[in-house]
């Protein structure tokens, strides 16, 4: 098992690399493929009334005259052992890992990633907890009550939660819940954790819920599908005619084997939404990495761009690993292979 | 029929949840109404005139931007909310009146005791800070802090962001920034001159009679030197408006709080109603209008008005129309027309599209009344000085003059038409109507258009706006837009007629207009130190370039703002060019 994880580290941090060079690339090439020159791309980062003189200066600040290979290890550089920019009378020290400082605001990008972070952490942690929870208990119980009025019900409004964007049912809760009944906060209400948890849980119920919603629904279908599988199989009958409670026949012997492509979506989902849950940060104006990526994107500022790729790259692949190693305890057959 | 409960309770649902989300308008907020003068809502209430009139202190501010400033620093901003709500932490030598209407159109002094003094043929321009201004630290002000303030603005390596007026006219003799300064106390900047602590004189490279527009710009706020942190500074300016900054998460939010040392004896046009200023940054542009409307938020600082599917509610509901208000901005939507790509080369073709245009079609793209007035001319009408003429008759034929454009196609050889190119930015539905209505009105005269969608980020860097593409690709027409920096003439005008700033480079705002008269025209206006005489000369230059028929204008913008119930004291400045005037706006406790 050690060595496993160890290699998959490895190749972890090499596949980092191939994504940042990757990121990099395209950042410059695809502007230069269409004729750009450096000071063309430079010209989006100064003022409107900006003369050809002011461009070329932010073209030079910026390193867009450099070679690629060249401004691509400044960038490796800073990240493991920083960099020192100017502030204007001053010069300020970036500790690695250095991802620089924005184009547009000019404020460093590493720091600004760890404080949206915890955001994007609890939105992802409190809604995957909630869509794993009500997801999987209405899967396990529409299987077992199959075509009942339960399960008509719950599988209808799953299908609604899958179509339904969050764009649409964010703003619609918010309408309905924080300005008409006032029972939950006003978007872009977020509190830390560690300030005051009361008042995080209450900033944070409703894009938690909205956003399990649409993620419950996915995982309560998949649920039922593998518990009807499942507890169509020879050992359940023989775990009921051993006399076990059914409570243990459904949880240890019924579900456990259908939870293993759970678990596996379950990864993808998780990690992807640590990289930054874009709609629904956009939509309850959370300040989390998803919201910091748009933005970086809209504005093509490299080092916030570079800064959320990697981070949420980073997250996959941890939450892959993650996935990996369960298996192994949830299944034992995977132990033995 | 096998009945299907559980798709009916869902519908049931979904209903039910629509029925609630449409149900009712504006909620007033917890604590609503009292204080201050009573007031009717009606539509276009805050234009031309003050709306809920009150002079009561007290309450909290509450703002949201549904992105993020450019800078809070004075030297690097330049969004136009921006400039209006600086005036809160910081004051300029003059600052637009802050009065509705055309009243609001006119400099007055705020730094200053009086507007600057010319000299030298309006090379040389001397102001008189008054006497008693503070920092927020007690510090007094004096005009080597102005002097400071401009110079630091003139390093665009560390302030790239701001405009380049100051680095444009000063008489800099290689001066680049304050931080480069081998002077001791980093005043080395000769074109600014402070012989004492009052005084501050400006030497231009060249006449400007407009020179107090530049001493409007927040570049000439006054910077404390020791406090000066270059590119940090935004995180807290120091204040010398009724304001300072509590607090401020970059990115996220800021609070700004009364200033102690702010002396209102000394500031006659500020009211400094409301005791705190949150605003929010980053938020959904939808959840800004919903908090409007349900009384949760006063204020959408960015003033770009309501949201496409707000709009359609708040003007088909006559509950929410009256809050709204249709704000005439310094900004013009139009086409130019190419001379460079024949047969636009010949000036009959160029008129062929401007009797042959949908000008009701144009103004329908933009929204419709609400987004814009039929343009007949260049200069928006609030500008001082625009008068307003038709010479293709727009006014008369607003659905297009077909006949005559027909005329005017015999008579440049091209009796059944032609086919042209037209550019368009696809991240704006409103430019790309604005082309389709194009293609279909000019294809009654047989001009055929073939669309050419151009990315929004590189569309004058790279496409429309560099000269070799657009003639190398054939585009005869381009959609445009242009707003000024203040309503001015000069600063409408020049950046879109005046020959001299195209650059073969790229990055055009002037894409067609190559007249010597215009040039000439413009040379003269920046001499005329007499103001009516000045406008007088941006009129001519608006109808020598509609001879040339080298722009056909669109619509004059306008922009809808919904102002909830709990603010008072609200009204549209036009000098800030359509924005409510922030500084004059209270809260109801």
């Amino acid at each position: 098992m050690v060595a496993f994880i160890i290699r998959r580290l490895i190749a972890a941090v090499l596949l980092l690399f191939v994504v940042s060079v990757v990121t990099f690339s395209i950042f410059f090439l695809v502007p230069r493929l269409a004729g750009a020159s450096a000071d063309d791309l430079a010209s989006r980062y100064v003022g409107r009334t900006a003369g050809a003189a002011q461009i070329h200066q932010m073209a030079d600040k910026l390193g867009f005259t450099d070679p690629l290979p060249v401004q691509y290890a400044r960038f490796a550089k800073a990240l493991v052992a920083g960099a020192d920019y100017s502030t204007g009378p001053t010069t300020e020290h970036c500790p690695a890992p250095c991802f620089g400082y924005s184009f547009i605001t000019q404020n460093p990008v590493w720091p600004e990633l760890l404080d949206r972070l915890p955001v994007t952490m609890s939105l992802a942690a409190g809604a995957a907890i909630i869509w794993l929870l009500t997801g999987v208990a209405t899967g396990v119980i529409s299987a077992l009550r199959k075509g009942s009025f339960f399960d008509r019900a719950a599988m209808g409004i799953a299908l609604g939660g899958v179509s339904m964007p969050i764009f649409f049912t964010g703003l619609l809760a918010l309408t309905i819940f924080s300005y008409k009944l006032r029972l939950t906060a006003p978007g872009g209400s977020y509190t830390s954790l560690t300030t005051n948890p009361a008042e995080w849980a209450y900033d944070l119920i409703l894009p938690w819920v909205t956003l399990a919603f649409l993620y419950a629904a996915l995982y309560a279908r998949l649920t039922r599908a593998g518990m009807l599988e499942t507890m169509n199989e020879d050992y359940i009958r023989t775990a009921r005619a051993k006399g076990l409670p059914e409570r243990t026949v459904v949880l240890k012997h019924g579900l456990r084997p259908a939870l293993t492509p759970i678990l596996t979506i379950f990864g993808l989902d998780l990690g992807l939404l640590l990289g930054g849950a874009v709609l629904t940060e956009s939509t309850f104006s959370l300040p989390g990495i998803g919201k910091y990526a748009v933005d970086a994107i809209v504005n093509n500022d490299l080092p916030k761009v570079m800064g959320v790729t990697i981070i949420a790259a980073f997250f996959i692949i941890f939450a892959n690993l993650m996935v990996d190693i369960l298996y192994a305890v949830i299944d034992p057959r995977v132990r033995v292979s | 029929m096998k009945k299907r409960p559980a798709v009916a309770a869902a519908a049931a649902g979904t209903a039910l949840a629509l029925a609630l989300a449409a149900c009712g308008g504006e909620k007033t907020s917890p604590g609503g109404g009292g204080g201050g003068g009573a007031a009717t809502p009606v539509y276009n209430a805050a234009i031309g005139k003050v709306f809920n009139p009150s002079t009561a202190k007290g309450g909290t501010l509450r703002v949201a931007n549904s992105g993020d400033w450019d800078s809070l620093d004075p030297a690097d901003g330049y969004y136009g909310y921006g400039w209006d709500f600086i005036r809160l932490y910081g004051r300029s030598l003059v600052m637009f009146a802050p009065a509705p209407g055309a009243e609001g159109l006119k400099l007055i002094p705020d730094l200053a005791e009086s507007l600057g003094e010319p000299s030298d043929n309006a090379k040389t321009w001397t102001y008189k800070i008054r006497t008693g201004i503070k920092f927020e630290d007690g510090s007094p002000v004096t005009s080597k802090n102005v002097k400071y303030g401009v110079e630091r603005s003139l390093d665009k390596d560390t302030f790239p962001n701001g405009p380049t007026y100051f680095n444009d006219f000063l008489d800099l003799k290689g001066y680049t920034s304050p931080y480069k300064d081998p002077t001791p106390d980093k005043l080395g900047l000769k074109a600014i001159e402070t012989p004492d602590d009052q005084t501050i004189i400006f030497h231009l490279i060249r006449p400007f009679s407009g020179f107090d527009y530049f001493a409007m710009l927040p570049a000439s706020i006054p910077v404390p030197q020791a406090k000066d942190n270059g590119t940090k500074y935004k995180e807290h300016v120091v204040s010398t408006g009724p304001y300072k900054f509590e607090s401020n998460q970059l990115g996220k939010k800021f609070t700004l709080v009364r200033n102690t040392n702010w002396d209102p004896a000394s500031d006659p046009n500020r009211k400094a109603l409301p005791d705190r200023i949150e605003v929010s940054l980053n938020v959904n542009p939808d959840d800004i209008d919903n908090r409007l409307i349900a009384g949760d938020l006063d204020l959408d600082v960015a003033g770009t008005g309501v949201q496409p599917a707000t709009q359609g509610r708040i003007l088909g509901d006559p509950n929410l129309k009256k809050n709204a208000d249709s704000a005439p901005l310094a900004r013009l939507w139009f086409t130019a027309i190419n001379p460079d790509v024949a047969p636009f080369d010949n000036i009959h073709c160029r008129k062929a599209v401007m009797y042959a245009a949908d000008h009701t079609g144009f103004q329908n793209a933009f929204g419709g009344p609400p987004g814009g007035d039929i343009a007949t001319n260049l200069m928006p009408p609030l500008i001082p000085g625009a008068e307003k003429f038709d010479l293709y008759n727009f006014n008369s034929k607003p659905g297009g003059d077909v006949d005559t454009a027909k005329q005017e196609l015999q008579q440049c050889n091209q009796p059944n038409g032609f086919s042209t190119n037209m550019s368009y930015r696809p991240e704006r539905p409103k430019e790309k109507a604005e082309a389709e209505s194009m293609q279909q009105s000019l294809a009654k005269v047989g001009i055929k258009l073939a669309l050419k969608p151009y990315p929004q980020g590189d569309y004058f860097k790279l496409y429309a706006g560099k000269p070799d593409f657009a003639k190398k690709n054939g585009l005869g027409l381009m959609a445009h837009g242009w707003g000024a920096d203040w309503p001015d003439g000069f600063g409408f005008l020049q950046q879109i007629v005046d020959s001299r700033v195209i650059r073969a480079s790229g990055g055009n705002t002037n894409l067609t207009v190559k007249i010597p008269e215009v040039d000439k025209l413009l040379d003269k206006a920046l001499l005329t130190v007499d103001t009516p005489a000045r406008e007088k000369i941006w009129a001519q230059i608006d109808k020598r370039v509609m001879e040339e028929a080298v722009i056909l204008p669109g619509v004059w913008a306008r922009v809808l703002l919904y102002r909830p119930s709990t603010v008072t004291n609200v009204y549209v400045s036009e000098g800030l060019g359509g924005y409510y005037d922030h500084i004059s706006m209270g809260v109801k406790k």
